[in-house]
């Protein structure tokens, strides 16, 4: 019988030969990934263990990644105190994926785990963090949960109650126009579906435009995958997966692919010619509301942020440094640029991007989650206008209610930047 | 009987529910205080403890989305809320099972603040409009856990199960 690539896995994980849709499971896990948020993961997992007489060990350390990246360094005691906590935690419990506030092994979790090679396609894999969903960019199904879900995986090594999710498959074929990225692509599709088009469901992504596609491409798609509801993006492992665990994460073991099969049934299929889009923009306060750049050209703007795991890659701070270099920020915008790694950082320094963009008046952040969550570094003022290539742009986002985020690529953000208003990259002379 | 105390429109995230700045407080005992933080009126309303025994909050649809924060259920659960919303993001939905906050799939639900409303045979009723709308079961799947007393001891049991293999 004809499965999905989601079903495939899952059926895998379950020991089964064959799964439908609504089926209820118990997969085993084969990463499952937090970051602070492990504070709370620890107290439910202590409190599972309240009582039973039983040694609290995580059922297998070597499936278990923590990386510190939401506020770091800390911002506050709370933080640095639960950072503490964690690390005791991990020391005792032998977690050796484990990724500390250093520039050598640093970065935000869905861009670390990738790079390091813990995620493979046809792997089951959860984590604390919505975001969760970037890793289906390796052929893996990958979602976001609950601290308390997270104690229960950490106990157990299985995922309670997972219903097998129905899959939206999208097909784009087609290149690209100039300036046209893989941000521009999901934008659209956002808008498409809707914020809640795809709740509880999988996106599939096929066709030309996605297999032509590069790793870091397809992770900011299945990044954003979330942002339309989604349980899980994920695009089926191929040649290109395996170039990038082979050079990028230094892979040398076997990497088995799990593909769909062709006659898989979907719940619908989108189709989308990747040629006649234009740069997007999502308008606050929804990621949904998304609109052709040059419908809302000149919009004044005080802050520009280039980073987070949706779109703080190498290839994103190339762009960026490209179009600023030689140029200056317009006075009156600030420009925040935060890689998303300290692999990234390091290279982005070596290659003389770093250089460019702060010649042309941009403040680089430590690799972290920055600004994307407004917590502890580049908040918004009341009133004031950010344009930013991360995923959300939700009323206080960047840490101020009554500001304004618009999301974007990294070349519609950097040629903004120059301009102090939004501007189309393809616009005009 | 329970009351209807605020109205939310579609697609509350989480940021709204427990804004990213109180992110390192975890505490299910410690959340409570920050819910709706930045919807000032409301947060003060939770705060001051004056709400009837049993008070609803309506929403929209895709309410809860965005992050995975479970502070954003222990924090409402804390105040012994019951969301009715027309649906529900999924990890906000899964995080509410598994910590036992009520929520309602009422994806008709019409209610005003003050109104009385009363749950029976898989209806919401509105006693002050005097109509009622039909909710939208969990899976049994689902309700297993709910029927468990949350994921924590759900999650007990089974691994006492497991030792006892
Ligand atoms: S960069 Fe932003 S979206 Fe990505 S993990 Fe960090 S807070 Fe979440």
């Amino acid at each position: 019988m004809s499965q999905t690539v989601v079903q495939k896995i899952l059926a895998k994980a379950s020991g089964k030969s064959h799964v439908e849709v609504g089926e209820v499971l118990e997969p085993k896990v084969d990463l499952a990934m937090s970051h602070e948020n492990a504070a709370l993961v620890m107290n439910q997992f202590l409190d599972i263990y309240n009582g039973t007489g039983l040694d609290a060990k995580v059922w297998d350390p070597s499936k278990i990644a923590i990386i510190f990246d939401h506020r770091v360094p800390a911002e506050s005691k709370k933080t640095a105190t639960n950072q503490k906590l964690i690390r005791e935690f991990v020391a005792e419990q032998g977690i050796k994926k484990f990724h500390d506030i250093r520039g050598d092994e640093m970065g935000i979790c869905h861009q670390i785990l990738p790079e390091y090679g813990y995620v493979r396609p046809g792997y089951v894999v959860v984590g604390t963090d919505s975001h969760t969903t970037s890793h289906g960019a390796l052929g893996a199904f990958s979602f976001g949960i609950g601290a308390t879900e997270m104690a229960s995986v950490w106990t157990l090594g299985t995922i309670l109650n997972v219903e097998v999710p129905a899959t939206i498959k999208v097909e784009i074929n087609g290149k690209f126009q100039k300036h046209v990225a893989p941000k521009d692509l999901i934008l659209y599709v956002i808008g498409k579906l809707t914020a809640e088009g795809a709740n509880f469901k999988v996106i599939e992504f096929h066709g030309d435009t996605i297999r032509k596609m590069d790793t870091s491409g397809r992770l900011t798609i299945c990044n954003m995958s979330v942002e339309a509801g989604a349980t899980s993006g994920i695009v089926p492992g191929d040649e290109e997966t395996i170039r990038y665990l082979r050079e990028v994460a230094g892979v040398k073991d076997d990497i088995p692919l799990t593909i769909p099969d062709r006659d898989a049934e979907y719940d619908r299929i989108l189709e989308i010619d990747a040629s006649t889009l234009v740069p997007q923009v999502a308008c606050p306060h929804t990621v949904d509301n998304v609109k052709p750049v040059s419908e809302i050209e000149g919009l004044k703007i005080e802050q520009v942020v280039i980073g987070s795991c949706t779109n703080g890659r190498l290839d994103d701070l190339e762009i960026a440094a490209s179009i600023l270099k030689g140029k200056k920020v317009a006075k009156g915008t600030r420009m925040l640029v935060f890689p998303a790694s300290g692999n990234i950082y390091r290279e982005a320094m070596k290659r003389g991007y770093l250089n460019d963009l702060m010649e042309a008046g941009a403040v680089i952040a430590n690799p972290g989650c920055g600004p994307c969550l407004g917590v502890h570094q580049g908040a918004l003022g009341d009133g004031e206008r950010a344009l930013s290539t991360t995923n959300r742009n939700f009323k206080g986002r960047m840490g101020n209610p009554s500001a304004e985020v618009y999301l974007c690529s990294p070349a519609v953000a950097a040629v903004s930047a120059l301009t102090g208003v939004i501007t189309n990259p393809n616009g005009g002379n | 009987m329970a009351k209807v105390i605020y109205k939310l429109e579609d697609d509350i995230s989480t940021d709204i529910i427990y804004p990213g700045r109180y992110m390192a407080t975890v505490l299910p005992t410690e959340t409570p205080q920050y819910a709706f933080a930045d919807l000032t009126d409301l947060n003060k309303m939770l705060n001051d403890g004056n709400l009837p025994q049993q008070s609803i909050i309506v929403a929209g649809k895709n309410f809860g989305c965005g992050s995975s924060r479970e502070q954003a259920c222990s924090t409402l659960k804390g105040h012994e809320l019951t969301v009715v919303a027309r649906n529900f993001a999924r990890i906000f939905l899964q995080n509410s099972i598994n910590l036992g906050l009520q929520t309602i799939v009422c994806p008709e639900v019409d209610a005003s603040v003050g109104d009385e409303m009363e749950i029976a045979d898989n209806k919401l009723i509105n006693k002050t409009s005097g109509k009622s709308f039909e909710i939208i079961p969990l899976p049994q799947a689902r309700q297993s856990i709910i029927d468990a007393g949350g994921l924590i001891p759900y999650t007990r049991k089974r691994l006492m199960q497991n030792v006892g293999k």
